[in-house]
């Protein structure tokens, strides 16, 4: 292999490059990156960025000085031919690979409303933390839409800044989909302390104001006053540029276990894997039922994976990490480990708000798949120690 | 190998202890506690553990460098 093509220049991309390199990799390595930056992290964009306790270039990645790789950047990938083996950019280049990596990641879902104002955000990019940064020194009054992490987090650092806000999310409790009702309550109780107006059960379904933002209509016909909103409605895979590839990609770029990335016809197309929010795969842990996740972790650890699938094709292994996450709420900060989503049953084994000690357990069918813990960073370490012993007997 | 953790930057994400759980541990006040000079054996493991610690509090001096 001598020419290895990563579009996207996120972390999923330096890190596989990274891990080519470390393998032995000495071919030429090229990254396509549709912003004009270089790799950053994201995770602080809704954190410490938001709460002013750290800078946009905080945030930047480190490049190791011997990576030789060339960086296209500004360019985004237009079409994906497999069996040419190139790849097509917006500015007309065409890139010619051995091997190629798909780690294009994932946007922000946007509003249908055909009337955004201004002062609509949503937060995925370095540029859209700094617009909403900007926003939040100036804002009075701010209503987030959105019931996973990142709404909880912009909901926090925008009363952490004095604002009014109010959070709309669309389940009983903020984040049930992802870590159910108990952690939920828990989170919603946090918010509420710190004066946050939570509407749950309801969606945002408009806007007034023009041109400026005026107030956010809610499923229930309620307007609630607001000069800024952010819209964090989930992330849909950035997938488009593979439209006519023959490569399947609803919810995600499907991969097998080893992270190969699969034709439609069902078997691995040669030579081209994924990384990142964008891989769809098969995990143990929700008994092989393929699974997309958007965390750091995973980025990261598959990246590793995917260039070790790349070069050793015929020697590839499963990737079966267990995935864990964290999310910082009021000074707390939250820790997941395994697939609470992926859960029938929760058992919880510590419930303190005042004490800020969080502890639930998540079983599938009776077996451990998942743990949430807010403080104590050992017993978190000690649930993952669980679940990887578990795949890897099970393996 | 010689490992420093930066403990003002340290944000108890536990990353280095699931890479690198002979050479970082939470002890029972779940404070980072870590050994500064591993074995050689586990070094892979504990440049996996600084390569994955999202806060980018563990340094790594290689020996001889």
């Amino acid at each position: 292999m001598r020419r290895v093509v990563i579009v996207g220049a996120s972390l999923a991309g330096l890190r596989t490059a990274q891990a080519l390199r470390a393998e032995g990799f000495r071919g030429t390595l090229t990254l396509v990156g549709d912003e004009p930056h270089l790799p950053y992290d994201r995770p602080p964009l809704s954190k410490r960025h938001l709460t002013g306790a750290a800078r946009p270039e905080d945030a930047d990645l480190p490049i190791p000085p011997d990576l030789d790789a060339t960086w296209l950047l500004g360019t985004p990938a237009k079409a994906l031919d497999p069996v040419g083996r190139t790849v097509r950019l917006a500015d007309g280049r065409e890139l010619d690979y051995d091997g190629l990596v798909i780690a294009t990641g994932a946007a922000a879902r946007t509003h249908p409303a055909d009337h955004v104002p201004d002062g609509v955000l949503t937060l995925r990019g370095r540029d859209d933390a700094a617009a909403l940064r900007t926003r939040l020194r100036t804002g009075r009054r701010i209503v987030v839409v959105g019931g996973g992490y990142l709404g909880s987090e912009i909901a926090g650092a925008a009363r952490g800044r004095g604002l009014d806000v109010t959070l709309v999310v669309s389940t009983a409790q903020p984040l049930a989909r992802l870590v159910a009702d108990e952690v939920g309550a828990y989170v919603a109780e946090l918010h509420r302390a710190a004066g946050i107006a939570l509407v749950t059960r309801r969606t945002a379904l408009g806007f007034t104001g023009n041109p400026a933002l005026t107030g956010v209509v809610l499923s229930d016909g309620d307007t609630v006053d607001a000069d800024l909103a952010v819209l964090a409605l989930g992330a849909e895979p950035n997938t488009g540029w593979l439209a006519g590839s023959g490569v399947p990609v609803a919810g995600g770029v499907a991969c097998d276990p080893c992270l190969r990335v699969l034709h439609e016809s069902g078997a691995p197309l040669p030579n081209v894997v994924a990384a990142g929010d964008i891989a769809r795969w098969p995990h143990p842990l929700a008994d092989g039922a393929p699974i997309a996740l958007g965390h750091w972790s995973n980025a990261a650890e598959q990246a590793a994976a995917a260039a070790r699938t790349l070069l050793h094709h015929d020697d590839a292994r499963p990737f079966t990490v267990v995935p864990s996450f964290w999310s910082d709420l009021h000074g707390s900060t939250l820790r997941a480990v395994g697939l609470p989503a992926h859960s029938d049953e929760r058992r919880v084994v510590r419930y303190d708000v005042f004490g800020r000690r969080l502890e639930v357990t998540y079983h599938r069918a009776g077996r451990l798949v998942g743990a949430v813990t807010v403080g104590g960073p050992g017993r978190i370490g000690a649930y993952r120690r669980i679940l990887t012993d578990e795949l890897l007997r099970a393996a | 190998m010689r490992v420093t953790v930066d403990m003002t930057v340290c944000e108890s994400h536990g990353q280095c202890v699931f890479a690198a759980p002979d050479v970082f541990a939470f002890d029972d006040e779940d404070r980072l506690i870590y050994e500064p000079a591993p074995p050689a054996a586990l070094a892979r493991h504990v440049r996996t553990g600084a390569l994955m610690c999202p806060a980018r509090a563990v340094t790594i001096a290689e020996d001889g460098a």
